[in-house]
């Protein structure tokens, strides 16, 4: 009796195609894709703190291996995907942390902006700091 | 109320894609310029190593080293779900894992420093 009440749950096939069905979720797609390119070049990061506590020898030899075309073009690559994610990770922010003064609500621009702004000026000190220009 | 796991794994991956937000572009620029063959002059190791060897900057390098890892891992698992690829168990265990071996990695290099 139980086997014939029992039912076959039906499950729907899911397939990756409905990234293609419109440019918002390709857009989407995009945006989660740069992690695989941060957490690539994290662990890269990683490596080279191996090098580095193994000596002159092997941190020359990583910075020789940077200078190989693949190196460059994952860099290359890397850089548009991760810069990509802070600028929808900062136009999200007034979603994220909507502020609230008196009776009104701080504009949205504001609040990105402002984020767009630091990430300018820490970016800048990064760069002035490390002699890069 | 249930008790949820979720803050646990979703904290750390909002601070990391803070963390990468400010940090990661400007990061991948200097390693780059390094590729291009112009190192700036942080790369020198007797400049790096000096820097690496303080307390405060490797705590600093573990801590972004695990946030963006974290927030990678997470984005991941959610981007394979979306996907099709419905072992979520399997893939959040093996890519947080993947995370806490990777930032141990980089506690044991650092700490020969």
């Amino acid at each position: 009796m139980a086997e014939e009440m029992s039912r076959k749950p039906y499950v729907r096939e899911m397939t990756s195609e409905w990234i293609f069905r419109h440019p918002r979720y390709l857009r989407y797609m995009t945006r989660e894709f740069s992690c695989l390119f941060i957490g690539g070049w994290t662990l890269m990061m990683v490596w080279g703190l191996k090098q580095l506590a193994a000596g002159p020898e092997a941190w020359a030899s990583y910075l020789e291996w940077l200078k190989s075309p693949a190196s460059i073009a994952f860099h290359v690559i890397a850089l548009a995907f991760a810069t990509y994610h802070s600028v929808t990770w900062f136009n999200l922010t007034p979603k994220a942390l909507p502020l609230q003064l008196g009776e009104d609500f701080v504009p949205d621009a504001a609040i990105s902006g402002a984020h767009f702004a630091a990430w300018a000026v820490l970016s800048a000190a990064v760069l002035y700091l490390a002699g890069a220009f | 109320m249930a008790i949820s796991s979720k803050p646990i794994v979703w904290g750390p991956f909002a601070a990391g894609g803070t963390v990468t937000a400010f940090v990661t572009p400007v990061l991948i620029v200097l390693t780059l310029l390094a590729a291009l063959g112009h190192a700036p002059d942080l790369l020198a190791y007797d400049r790096l190593h000096a820097l690496a060897g303080h307390w405060f900057v490797k705590l600093a390098i573990v801590g972004v080293v695990f946030l963006s890892l974290w927030s990678c891992a997470h984005r991941l698992r959610i981007t394979l779900y979306d996907l099709g690829v419905r072992a979520d168990i399997l893939v959040a265990t093996v890519l947080y894992a993947a995370t806490i071996a990777a930032t141990a990695a980089s506690v044991l290099y650092l700490a020969r420093i």
